[in-house]
């Protein structure tokens, strides 16, 4: 018998069984920054705080901050712990851009029950066999190595019915990354087209959302969300791969209600 | 122990009086370093230019033991040219293809002068060019032109194969283009331009130690390496010394680093020979490396821990805990290795594929890996050492099967597995004396004083290098030589004999990231 059999026997099962089973990693995860205390009673230029601009204020003066925009750089959380903290658990994602602009106000609620109601009947004939197509539109190349983790026998995907295909003919879902580089517009817009319908495209990473330090770059979008529709938005300095199957299910609607936002 | 001493190794600047001038000097020292050790030669170690009010400066690197010499030249004023280094140092064409779509001065004399990072229509691109360098924005938006790129000619029977820019699987943007008649490769073009993002130009105004930040996100996979060499540089214009406990943390992560990259390299490798059972374990490993990296400091790319004048933080893991995973990871890794290296089926893949003759990878001054793997070791750890390097030992970690020169892919993945055990051992050490260190300072002040100097560091591809300007507290140049940019100028030349399906094999045992190509 080759070696590599009892090699792989060696350690037994070593993969998670979230979601179905809690993973103590997975809810340890340290996501991007959230808001403890909207209305600090001293808050002197608390936008200065943020390298990336994602700190910023309501009319009422309460303090929002746009994850989207947070690169996890720990500023805000070391100078004002009293007002920011990190989020917690693989839920990073949202399916909005504004879903990501943290505490949520709620008017957005109804908007966000719609936007869940009409992803879910794109995705409901996918059921347990999704393809995904990767485009990398100007990373810094980490978050391909977690999307590329995924299919490590940790996390193993292939046990949700999820694989990575090449071709985008035979993608449902499209994992875009990076701040938008200009030169990838065009290989972006034809990878897209090229997806048969219904398909859904998740912006992987901080630069994805918003562009993260990249954002105004002579050469960057500031996003990918000026190059091609995004359905949903999940921000991380890269997001781990928790995250990222996080994303993928909630796409899918096959989280638990409650879990998304 | 004695503290660190950051400052030991030296970045002297010397000016030339013209282009003529710099070139002889950079061409007289890498002829020396053909001629063998002893000749006093120094490897070309890149060539930037920066926009000045005047005109356009040219800065070639020289690496040599203790140090890498600045030498530069400007361009005369008004020129738009300059007469190439390229015809005299080879290794000098990517560069000068660069300076090209950056700042629009043409090399006279280049062999070859197509765009390469930011293929721009019109002679000259004008104002459009982004000028790193210059005072105040760049132009809002640069779009590449991909009409500005040449057709090549093809003979009967020719065809090409465009590998991407979106490749199949999941992998950074670039475009291969395989000329074959069928099956060999005789030759390959590299567009490596989609992804080009403006880093460069984004740290000018920063704050500098904001600096740091923008260094980990340029090359990801490298992001302690990026992140030491930009604060070497900070420390070295303010003259500061970082405390030992921190240069202690700092080597830990950069080799925590080096054995994730490596295991991805290994976990590439196996799956395209195929090797499911192999291609597991390896990205079980890797996994574990990141988890514990990301224990110790909350990113799992240990991003936020290197910052000008030392470290934030202590790892968050005990040194027991510490070296008890690193142990099990040591054991549970070299097994697998050596399993690996004694699998036929995949050697036959590795042996004689991709090969870098001795004397080109000297000749170009080949980084990391792909250097060793050829006979052309400069690592910077042991040659112009930093933070706690001096101190610990770097030397064989044990008895080891020899150098590994031929070469091929298999040279360089053997390489990899040298330095893998290398890490371990400089890990285990690292962890020991931070324990014997106690709770000691883990930062200094790293004021943003007026300055420029140079900042290297071995990332796990090779050597990367920063030249970073400070004016008023913020940056006001920062150029960024990453090893995959000057590594991936060799690539397109290892293809001989080679055929279609070597080329994973010898994409991955290259083991470089196009976010630091493109930048």
């Amino acid at each position: 018998m080759s070696p590599w059999v009892l090699r792989g026997l060696r350690e037994g099962v070593v993969t998670t069984r979230w979601p179905s089973r809690p993973d103590a990693y997975a809810e340890s995860w340290q996501g991007p920054a959230a808001i403890l205390d909207p209305r600090p009673d001293v808050a002197p230029d608390l936008a200065a705080l943020c390298p990336t601009g994602a700190i910023g204020s309501t009319a009422d003066g309460s303090v929002r901050l746009d994850q989207g925009q947070c690169i996890q750089c720990g500023r805000c959380v070391a100078e004002r712990p009293d007002v920011f903290g990190w989020s917690r658990g693989p839920g990073n994602a949202a399916l909005s851009r504004d879903g990501l602009v943290v505490p949520q106000l709620p008017e957005t609620e109804p908007g966000l029950a719609a936007a869940r109601a009409a992803l879910r009947a794109r995705t409901a004939m996918l059921r347990r066999s999704v393809h995904l197509r990767h485009v990398d539109a100007g990373s810094d190349g980490s978050e391909e190595q977690e999307i590329l983790a995924l299919l490590n026998p940790v996390y193993d995907v292939h046990r949700l019915g999820i694989f990575v295909t090449a071709s985008p003919r035979h993608a449902d879902m499209l994992l875009v990354t990076g701040a938008g580089a200009h030169g990838m517009a065009e290989p972006l817009r034809r990878t897209y087209e090229g997806m048969p319908s219904p398909k859904v495209v998740i912006a992987v990473g901080t630069d994805a959302c918003g562009g993260g330090l990249l954002a105004g770059s002579y050469a960057t979008s500031s996003g990918v969300g000026a190059v091609i529709p995004v359905d949903v938005w999940l921000p991380g300095s890269p997001p781990p791969p928790f995250s990222i199957l996080h994303a993928l299910l909630l796409a899918l609607g096959r989280l638990a209600d409650g879990s998304d936002r | 122990m004695s503290p660190a001493a950051t400052g030991a190794s030296a970045s002297p600047i010397r000016v030339m009086g013209s282009v003529p001038e710099l070139w002889q000097a950079v061409a007289g020292a890498v002829a020396g370093l053909a001629a063998g050790p002893g000749a006093g030669g120094r490897r070309f170690a890149g060539l930037i230019a920066t926009q000045r009010p005047e005109g356009v400066l040219l800065s070639a690197y020289l690496a040599g033991p203790g140090g890498i010499l600045t030498c530069e030249a400007a361009v005369q004023p008004g020129d738009g040219w300059y007469p190439a280094l390229t015809p005299l140092v080879g290794a000098a064409s990517w560069y000068e293809r660069e300076i090209h779509d950056l700042f629009g001065v043409v090399p006279a004399g280049h062999p070859r002068l197509e765009p390469l990072i930011l293929p721009l229509g019109g002679e000259g691109g004008g104002e459009v060019r982004p000028r790193p360098g210059r005072p105040g924005p760049p132009p809002a938006g640069i779009w590449p032109d991909e009409h500005s790129l040449p057709r090549h000619v093809m003979g009967a029977g020719l065809f090409t194969i465009p590998h991407g820019p979106v490749r199949s699987g999941v992998l950074e943007s670039v475009e291969y283009l395989v000329e074959t008649p069928g099956e060999d490769i005789p030759h390959l073009n590299l567009r490596v331009f989609y992804k080009h993002r403006g880093v460069e130009k984004r740290f000018e105004g920063r704050p500098a130690a904001d600096g740091v930040l923008l260094a980990e996100r340029t090359e990801g996979v490298a992001s302690v390496a990026h992140a030491l060499a930009y604060c070497h540089a900070l420390e070295r214009i303010a003259d500061v010394a970082v405390p030992w406990p921190a240069a202690l943390v700092r080597v830990l992560h950069a080799e925590l680093e080096r054995l994730a990259s490596h295991l991805d390299v290994a976990v590439r490798l196996a799956d395209a020979a195929g090797l499911a059972v192999a291609t597991a374990r390896f990205g079980v490993h890797k996994e574990r490396v990141m988890r514990l990296v990301g224990r110790m400091c909350g990113s799992r790319f240990g991003r936020g821990v290197v910052i000008p004048g030392g470290v934030s933080a202590r790892p968050e893991v005990s040194g027991r805990d510490l070296l008890a995973e690193v142990g099990r990871l040591e054991r549970a890794i070299s097994g697998d290795a050596r399993e690996l290296m004694g699998t036929s089926s995949f050697l036959d893949r590795l042996r004689r594929t991709g090969q870098l003759r001795p004397e080109r990878a000297r000749e170009h001054g080949a980084l990391g890996p792909v250097g060793k793997g050829s006979g052309f070791r400069d690592d910077a750890r042991l040659a112009r050492p930093y933070d706690a390097y001096p101190a610990l030992g770097l030397g064989e970690p044990g008895p080891g099967p020899g150098p590994h020169e031929d070469g091929d892919a298999q040279a360089r993945l053997r390489v990899r597995w040298d330095e893998v055990r290398q890490s371990f051992h400089l890990i285990r050490q690292a962890a020991g004396e931070l324990a014997e260190a106690g709770a000691g300072l883990l930062r200094v002040d790293c004021p943003a004083a007026d300055g420029r100097a140079l900042g290297w560091a071995e990332a796990p591809q090779g050597e990367v290098l920063y030249d970073v300007r400070v004016a008023g507290g913020r940056v006001t140049r920062c150029a960024i030589r990453s090893a995959s940019f000057h590594n991936l100028a060799l690539f397109h030349e290892v293809f001989a004999g080679d055929i279609l399906t070597d080329f994973p094999f010898i994409e991955a045992s290259f083991g470089l990231s196009m976010a630091g190509v493109a930048r």
